[in-house]
């Protein structure tokens, strides 16, 4: 396994003034599942485009393999892209879609017959072989696109929103059969996705974008449970962020003084010193309600100003000296009436301070 | 309201056709004159065509010039059309109107200024010139029929085809190409079309051996209007709804 297959080096795509990625660094080692997430215009789709040869690169380098690509034409970079649209080829059958890529790598016809048979029951579709794409479910199609990807043995696999078009069950199970063949196939896949879900569920790292850098790389639980800054913590999942100073450091864990005078301990980024302004980023699943305040852990008082129901969850919302604190508890804890007094709580391990 | 809707449009579709419903059944009088009463049905006009050197001279000249103007007509508006789609063009509506030009100047104008650009090329006269002449004015349609093919055209499957190795040529050849048949088709029938009707700039760039059939119908019609006329103009409007008809079978069977 090699540690860098793909890497970017001060990558930068420049459209006439606007500056869309700037100086991006990622490296990408073979076999590994990267998602590109990001809200729309952040420079993650951009990133893929250049990759796959359809976008020049203004400025820095791309390297796969060893061997700088920036000026490789996009038909000789042998990588499979799948589209969020499918882009299948409308005047081709099925069969003839997946075999394209063969065709066009001149094997032998009884070779290319078997590897879009192969191709297509991998994916379950190899009764639907003479079918026209026009004539198949957006599920469908979208499960050829991923035939014709991947029978010609890329050296790398490209996603732009591949499930985006398909509705939230399908998208579901596709996110497990895409996640089935990155394993079984030892593939390696970029996938851009806006979804953080889908990133969550699917990535062995996620690339956090944002205005055309990168804001954090990390697995995703890394990526969820100690985000490198504050765009990180609020575009990935719910959190609640508490302002206050740092007033004293031991080891991994911090002491944050909030301005009520409420002093919690938390773990957080390295680096902070006592003095620095800090900003506490508190999940709401990690936090427990109590009739009473219980011992060893951070508590906050306050009242309970709303419940919303979420099905396998409650939303419960609570007025705090500190502002205002959503917690989501589980359907098997205690309910709490409008107006009731609480304490909140949570363990230092369950509390991550950034720079605000 | 429903009703209303259907005479209105039956309305319509007979003004469209009327003319033609007057002049199509003279081609089989058995009079010398272009009149009705019709006095007895007969075949003789369209004997006359292909006996009378004249007339099979100018079906001749017509369809060899409405030939070579179409795949002129067609492989220059095409390339036009590619040309126009492509993303790094600057001034694109400007140059499209350029193109389209030809639509909207006056025959007569253009006539003029080719003709003396012919005689000066030495080529005027010929059937080259009939040729040139025609495939300006027939390409507009071409550009305007194909353009609208490949707007429909989504560019990430050609993306798709080059990522999956297709080099550019093969992209356009297997995937631009067939895709965008039945814009190139049709701008090709409209070509044909065009030529076989073009009366305008054929009087002042033809010569008397490139007298095609509008223009030999024109000149009889100003000499002794002969039934053969509506011989002619039968065989124009058969060949035209054939093509028409072709050109529907060959989209319906593309699905």
């Amino acid at each position: 396994m090699s540690e860098n297959f793909i890497r970017f080096q001060k990558v930068t795509k420049d459209y006439g003034t606007v500056r869309v990625v700037e100086d991006l660094d990622l490296d990408i080692a073979r076999g590994e599942f990267v998602s590109l997430l990001g809200p729309s215009g952040s420079g993650k789709t951009t990133l893929l485009m250049m990759l796959a040869g359809f976008e020049s690169v203004s400025g820095g380098a791309i390297v796969l393999d060893g061997q700088k690509i920036n000026d490789l034409p996009t038909h000789k970079r042998d990588m499979g892209v799948v589209f969020q649209n499918y882009a299948l080829f409308p005047h081709m059958t099925v069969a003839k879609n997946v075999a394209f890529p063969l065709e066009m790598r001149g094997t032998a016809k009884a070779e290319v017959a078997s590897r879009v048979q192969k191709a297509l029951d991998m994916v379950q579709l190899g009764h639907l072989s003479d079918r026209l794409p026009g004539q198949l479910s957006g599920g469908q199609q979208q499960r050829v696109a991923l035939a014709r990807a991947l029978v010609f043995e890329p050296r790398v696999v490209l996603m732009d929103e591949p499930l985006g078009a398909l509705d939230k069950q399908l998208r579901e199970q596709m996110q497990l059969d895409i996640r089935d063949l990155h394993h079984r196939l030892g593939l390696t896949i970029i996938f851009v996705t806006h979804d953080q879900d889908e990133a969550l569920t699917m990535s062995d790292r996620i690339a956090v974008f944002n205005h055309g850098q990168i804001q954090q790389c990390a697995s995703p639980r890394e990526v969820y449970d100690h985000p490198s800054n504050r765009f990180v913590a609020e575009f990935i999942g719910e959190t609640n962020l508490l302002e206050g100073t740092v007033s004293a450091v031991s080891g991994e864990t911090l002491s944050l003084t909030l301005p009520g005078g409420t002093v919690f301990q938390s773990h957080g980024l390295a680096g902070f010193r006592p003095g620095d302004k800090g900003l506490l980023s508190l999940r709401p699943e990690r936090i427990d309600i109590y009739a009473t305040a219980p011992e060893g852990v951070n508590c906050l008082t306050g009242e309970v100003t709303d419940t919303v129901y979420q099905g396998d969850h409650l939303r419960i919302v609570i007025e705090t000296a500190a502002g205002r604190i959503i917690a989501r508890i589980n359907r098997k804890a205690a309910e709490w009436a409008n107006g009731a007094k609480v304490t909140l709580g949570f363990r230092a391990q369950d509390g991550w301070v950034i720079a605000p | 309201m429903k009703y209303a809707k259907a005479i209105y449009a039956s309305l319509i579709v007979f003004f469209l056709i009327a003319p033609l419903l007057v002049i199509l059944p003279l081609a089989f009088t058995s009079s010398a004159f272009l009149t009705y009463p019709i006095p007895s049905f007969s075949t003789r006009w369209f004997e006359e065509l292909v006996v009378n050197s004249v007339w099979s001279r100018a079906i001749l000249n017509s369809l060899i010039i409405a030939t070579a103007t179409t795949a002129l007509a067609t492989v220059l508006g095409t390339l036009a059309a590619l040309g126009l789609r492509s993303q790094d063009l600057g001034m694109k509506s400007q140059i499209r109107t350029m193109f389209l030009l030809p639509m909207v100047v006056p025959a007569v104008v253009l006539g003029v200024g080719m003709q003396s650009l012919f005689v000066r090329l030495g080529i005027n006269s010929s059937y080259w010139s009939v040729i040139i002449a025609h495939t300006v004015v027939a390409m507009p349609f071409v550009v305007i029929s194909v353009s609208g093919a490949l707007t429909g055209i989504d560019r990430r499957v050609e993306r798709a085809a080059l990522s999956l190795g297709a080099p550019p040529w093969k992209v356009f050849s297997l995937v631009t190409l067939p895709l965008a048949m039945p814009g190139v088709l049709s701008g090709a029938a409209l070509a044909f079309a065009t030529s076989l009707d073009e009366v305008v700039l054929t009087l002042f760039v033809a010569g008397p051996n490139q007298r095609t059939l509008a223009r030999q119908m024109f000149s009889t019609l100003r000499e002794n209007i002969s039934p053969a006329i509506a011989a002619a103009a039968f065989i124009i409007i058969v060949g035209t709804v054939l093509i028409a008809l072709a050109l529907m079978l060959a989209r319906r069977r593309r699905g």
